[in-house]
């Protein structure tokens, strides 16, 4: 890699880190609602995936999605909006934190049924596969995502299929609250391929070029019809697993070791060792992105809140002229509701 | 104009469309090798016809709807079939959550254009393998919920879901695959969401979909020797609800029964009535009544499964009923 897109991971983590902590900070203040489940401590693994992958592959994430999202490329200002829930947000206040999207960018969406999304996964490299695109999908989930049905029967049918899939677990080691070892008889995780005849990685996944490098050489697999990989990215959370985690399940001790191998600062001694980067520098990166998450605070909050017309829009992909809603027959939504008239509908 | 079954009608529909689109594909547990072509048949030699495009895949229902989301998602068009409408529960978080909610939650990002074809049904096949869920189905915002009667709307309004750019959960019925009725050799496609009056009459609107149809049309032909005449409405559509021939009906008959297969108790009749009564109330002399399915997990033993399931005795009875008492 080139300098410039050395110090380009390096941005990214940092942005995530900076733009999860204000959005905790947001959420105290009631900006931002519901759920909020921060990527604090995992930036590594979004940010060397995602530079691994081509920008028409498919990225379909689990609802610990704002570091995809960013690291996909959707603007800092778009995410906050839609965590503010904000016409301006990715899916215009649809969708909230756990449901972020950008099919433009083929960011097909943070899911938030665990496992839910895997089969999709399977399905949008079906897709690959029948149009022949040479697409390779990046499917993420964590590890408590490993002991649903949809986890075995997606990377069955992946693998019978050969289908271009790399389903990565971003093993932090906790199902929300619940440690590893009293949720999963197999602990390390990768492991868990071997059912499905499947190939499998493990890696450091507080190492962001590690994860690159691994994310490259298993996307190149599948490319090559060599068919889907497992991948177990190692690492930890740094705040508890939503907003309202108390966090008092997980040692204090192991929290704290974890802290001490935080892949950014970590990174940042890679970048100033190879003397890519100077300490002035690293401060006017951070300047810069504390700027950046700011300018997306003030966009959010001066964003729109979706109108209330639009409500039953897009519920389906063409108006339904005879759809029934809460008692009224409606024509096509963007209309509004019309009260039905005895002997003239308007239906055919 | 030749008579065929409803599961040839459903085949001619699958072969046309895939002939016609080279994104549509089939996939269901058994549909190629077991038996020549699926447990019941309708799939019988596409396999040999479409190579490739038909497959059989795991006994995984929560992938065969969830793979199929994710295909459509990037452009296939999957037909994909569960063996009875029971394992749909074991897929209930990929419809609901999953193929229902993509295009309003992702805010129209993403559509999900395919079809889950499934039978309902019963056959000795005790509780676990007897149930009918369009209630549930057609409660569900951004679902489409098909179920035809006949041949020729089996084949219409397949043809019309697999063009469709949302997703349509697509009910067939056990007892209809060996139906017979006129079909034209010429292509035609039905529209989703428009109810049909089936049989014009002028004393008693009957409200109903699916095998209950053929059930309803039985009774209509021996009620007609005692010179009742039923106006019968097919749905057959269930989501979107199209109520409006019903409503016509009703302001000519002003009596109406609903028949349906399923349980009573919040069954879609429940919906279909409360709607029509908000709707038509000036227009009714009785109050709107349901023949439904009896309440209880489905017996295994003849007698008892029988005595479950509505028939056309038992719209008789209730058309009795409603045409005797007094308001």
């Amino acid at each position: 890699m080139d300098k410039d897109s050395l110090v380009s991971l390096y941005r990214q983590m940092l942005l995530i880190r900076v733009f999860e902590d204000k959005s905790a900070e947001m959420y105290a203040k009631a900006k931002i609602g519901g759920f909020l489940h921060l990527y604090n401590g995992q930036e590594a693994i979004a940010v060397g995936a995602v530079s691994a992958l081509r920008p028409d592959d498919d990225l379909v994430t689990h609802y610990r999605d704002h570091g995809y999202a960013l690291a996909r490329g959707i603007s800092p200002r778009a995410v906050m909006a839609e965590l503010f829930g904000r016409e301006t947000g990715t899916t215009g206040g649809r969708g909230g934190s756990m449901h972020l999207a950008d099919v433009s960018k083929r960011f097909w969406g943070g899911y938030a049924i665990v496992g839910g999304h895997l089969p999709l996964a399977a399905g949008l490299a079906y897709a690959a596969q029948h149009h022949k695109t040479g697409r390779v999908v990046f499917c993420v989930m964590g590890d408590g995502s490993t002991n649903i049905g949809t986890f075995h029967a997606a990377l069955n049918w992946a693998q019978l299929w050969r289908l271009p899939v790399i389903f990565t677990v971003e093993n932090n080691q906790y199902a929300m609250g619940t440690v590893i070892t009293n949720h999963s008889a197999v602990t390390e995780i990768y492991r868990k391929a071997c059912a499905y005849d499947m190939h499998a990685e493990q890696v450091d996944g507080n190492d962001v070029l590690a994860v690159r490098e691994v994310v490259c050489r298993l996307a190149e697999r599948a490319r090559n019809g060599e068919g889907p990989a497992l991948l177990e990215a190692v690492t930890f959370r740094h705040r508890g697993h939503s907003m309202a985690d108390s966090d008092v399940q997980r040692p204090k001790s192991q929290v704290a070791e974890w802290k001490e191998r935080d892949p950014i600062p970590a990174f940042a001694q890679v970048l100033l060792e190879r003397e890519l980067l100077t300490p002035q520098d690293l401060e006017q990166i951070a300047r810069d992105v504390e700027a950046e998450v700011e300018d997306a605070v003030a966009f959010a909050d001066a964003s729109p809140e979706p109108a209330r017309q639009t409500l039953y829009e897009g519920i389906y992909a063409e108006p339904v002229s005879n759809m029934q809603i809460d008692g009224s027959l409606i024509a096509p939504p963007a209309l509004g509701p019309v009260i039905f008239k005895n002997g003239t509908g308007n239906h055919g | 104009m030749a008579e065929i079954t409803y599961r040839e009608a459903l085949k001619r529909a699958l072969r046309e469309e895939m002939a016609r689109d080279p994104n549509v594909v089939i996939w269901g547990e058994d549909i190629v090798a077991y038996g020549g072509g699926g447990a019941y048949g309708v799939t019988a030699g596409l396999a040999k016809e479409f190579p490739g495009r038909v497959r059989d895949v795991p006994i995984a229902e929560e992938a065969i709807v969830g793979v199929g989301i994710g295909a459509a998602m990037g452009g296939v068009r999957p037909v994909c079939e569960l063996m009875t409408i029971n394992f749909a529960l074991v897929a209930w978080d990929q419809i609901v959550n999953h193929a229902a909610k993509q295009h309003h939650m992702f805010n129209r990002q993403i559509q999900v254009p395919m079809v889950i074809r499934s039978p309902a049904g019963w056959g000795r096949t005790a509780s676990t393998h007897s149930q009918t869920f369009e209630n549930w189905l057609a409660s569900i915002p951004g679902l489409k919920v098909v179920y035809p009667s006949t041949p020729y709307d089996a084949k219409g309004l397949l043809k019309a879901s697999i063009r469709d750019n949302d997703p349509v959960f697509f009910i067939e019925h056990l007892a209809l695959y060996g139906t017979r009725g006129e079909v034209p050799d010429e292509e035609y496609v039905l529209p989703i969401g428009v109810s049909q009056v089936k049989r014009p009459g002028k004393h008693l609107t009957v409200v109903t979909w699916g095998r209950m149809l053929v059930e309803t049309m039985k009774a209509a032909r021996a009620l007609e020797a005692e010179g009742i005449e039923l106006e019968v409405i097919d749905l057959r559509t269930l989501r979107p609800l199209d109520l409006a021939p019903a409503l016509e009906s009703i302001h000519k008959t002003n009596r109406a029964i609903v028949v349906e297969e399923g349980f009573r108790t919040v069954g879609l009749g429940a919906e279909i009535a409360a709607s029509l009564q908000e709707m038509a109330f000036n227009d009714l002399d009785a109050p709107i009544a349901r023949v439904a399915g009896l309440e209880v997990p489905m017996p295994y033993a003849k007698n008892l499964e029988r005595a479950t399931i509505p028939f056309a005795e038992d719209v008789i009875a209730a058309v009795r009923r409603m045409m005797e008492k007094q308001y």
